[in-house]
């Protein structure tokens, strides 16, 4: 039986454009220090530390764990880098809590940073492989072709993004840590910025941000004695498939739905639309609401869209998605998982401030990576399971 | 204090570093057989054991079924069917292309697997279920190089049904 295990940290970075006052090492001490003093410790505190960033070729900097193991505390204990991807983030806070799980740590820190100024993510991603033409530029290029077969499997209205960018950029400007703050954002405002990768357009898109993320994590027998809030990790699932085969669903992978249904069995969950109270889902480009609605088993097949439409994902509806702005409105890619994690505790642990959902006590993370081919998720709650 | 100490006082924000990558990459043999046959103008695929799909281009073992091929090569088409696409008007540092530009996931005649390349069409005109060819650069410059393939363009042929495709999407 797995060891009880609760977030009783978290600590984050302002996400924005640049942090040129800060390397990448004062970046993600800066969110490690802030997770320790909302846990109550200091660094002496933590058995081990977990690292996660997206692939080293966005800052050319190879194996950058090797040189921020003293920023992160590493020293002399043990460290472990973490990548899968886009995705790396959720999967970093699910490696954390497996090693106080497996009862190996007592108590953990993980953090996950992505440094997008001091890197060129779309360069990176659109190398050529071996023996192929480079034609699709950056992740939107590999999405927007997969988002055009969503539309016309589901049947789903073409303002379908347009309302899901609107309704997350309204969420960030509840949320001072986000990177957009768009005052003015706009049905019309969506609908008329360019078009980048058809049928993606520019504020259907993330932004590049800088920043950091981290948590701490311990077993319940300290994390019961606390007065503080923490949140319960009722379970978590991760998944992956490869990248191309004959006949792969890309559009809904059976990484992702095998993922959704081993994540809510271990959580006791038979009803998730009626069960969590929020989500906070990884959605990059807008159409991956609906789409990951119906990945998660959150809505039938095809009507994910529907959801949207209603109102149900607003922070209003009976179901709100992403109530932090989400990666639509902050994206250090590496951070990005981790910052769905974190947002889902700070849901639960009633600590989400002007982004918080009345009383909600069951919260989704999820994050996905690569080409839609990793899932990490995770459900916290504030009551143990 | 000189234009100079100022200068010298302003703090570095960020360096630029550049390294380039040279990569020497063994094709292995399906991929050889795949590149000596596109260099004679063929496009091969393979067939899995398991379910008999055909991989193009194949990589010598089935992804999801975890088995290499045998020796057969099966010969495709130079002309399919888009399954889905997009219409880029993004730069990136290593896409040649004029934006904006059309990319097409192409499921080749005989093939089981898409094919991710470029379509010269009218932006207006690209659809799913379009009925596409390969553009051949001249014969007398082919090497063994999928480079030989220069781009899609359409051809009057009626357009393929959605059922068709629809799983390769
Ligand atoms: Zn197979």
């Amino acid at each position: 039986m797995a060891e009880l295990t609760a977030v009783v940290g978290i600590g984050q970075t302002k996400y924005q454009a640049k942090r040129l006052d800060v390397s990448m090492p004062g970046m993600i001490r800066e969110a490690a220090e802030r997770a320790l003093a909302d846990a109550n410790c200091t660094w002496k505190d933590i058995d081990a530390v977990i690292i996660g960033k997206a692939p080293d070729l966005f800052e050319g900097v190879m194996m950058p764990e090797l040189f921020l193991n003293d920023a992160i505390g590493g020293a002399y204990k043990p460290m472990l880098r973490v990548h899968t991807a886009g995705s790396v983030g959720g999967s970093t806070g699910i490696v954390a809590a497996s090693m106080v799980q497996s009862g190996v740590h007592d108590r953990v820190l993980c953090v996950a940073y992505e440094k997008q100024s001091e890197s060129n993510a779309t360069w990176a991603l659109s190398i050529a492989l071996p023996f192929s033409l480079a034609t699709v530029a950056g992740a939107g290029g590999y999405f927007a072709p997969l988002v055009r077969g969503y539309i016309r499997r589901s049947g789903a209205p073409e303002d379908t993004g347009i309302r899901v960018a609107v309704k997350d950029r309204q969420n960030a400007l509840r949320n001072p840590l986000a990177h957009l703050h768009l005052e003015d954002i706009s049905f019309d405002l969506v609908a008329n910025s360019p078009m980048l990768w058809d049928p993606i357009r520019y504020l259907e898109t993330c932004p590049s941000s800088d920043g950091a993320c981290a948590m701490v994590m311990e077993k319940a027998s300290l994390a019961s004695k606390r007065s503080g809030k923490v949140a319960w990790i009722h379970a978590t699932e991760m998944r992956s498939e490869p990248t191309m085969f004959s006949g792969r669903d890309q559009v809904m992978p059976r990484a992702t739905l095998d993922n959704a249904a081993a994540l809510y069995k271990k959580a006791g969950i038979t009803n998730p639309r009626r069960e969590i109270d929020c989500a906070e889902i990884y959605v990059p480009f807008s159409w991956f609401e609906p789409m990951w609605m119906e990945g998660m088993l959150i809505s039938e097949r095809n009507e994910g869209w529907k959801m949207t439409y209603e109102g149900a994902t607003a922070i209003d509806g009976d179901f709100p998605v992403n109530m932090s702005g989400g990666v639509l409105s902050s994206n250090p890619i590496g951070a990005s998982g981790l910052i769905r994690f974190a947002e889902a505790a700070r849901q639960v642990r009633g600590l989400a401030e002007k982004h918080q959902v009345d009383g909600a006590k069951k919260a989704l993370g999820h994050a996905y990576g690569g080409g839609s081919q990793y899932f990490s998720t995770w459900i916290v709650s504030s009551e143990k399971p | 204090m000189s234009d100079a100490n100022e200068a010298a006082n302003e703090p570095i924000a960020v360096i630029r570093t550049p390294i380039s990558l040279d990569y020497h990459y063994s094709a292995g043999q399906s991929a050889s057989r795949f590149l000596r046959a596109i260099a004679q103008g063929k496009l091969l695929g393979q067939k899995c054991p398991v379910d008999g799909r055909v991989y193009f281009p194949s990589r010598g073992a089935c992804p999801q079924h975890g088995v290499t091929f045998g020796d057969e090569v099966v010969e495709l088409s130079d002309k399919g069917t888009v399954v889905t696409f997009s219409i880029v008007r993004v730069p990136s540092e290593n896409i040649p292309l004029e934006l904006p530009y059309i990319t097409i996931n192409v499921l080749l005649d005989g093939a089981d697997t898409i094919l991710i390349h470029v379509l010269d069409a009218k932006l207006e005109d690209v659809r799913m279920g379009m009925r596409v060819q390969a553009v051949w650069k001249p014969k007398e410059e082919w090497t063994t190089s999928t480079a030989n393939i220069l781009y899609f363009r359409p051809i009057d042929e009626p357009d393929a049904s959605y059922d068709s495709y629809k799983e390769h999407i």
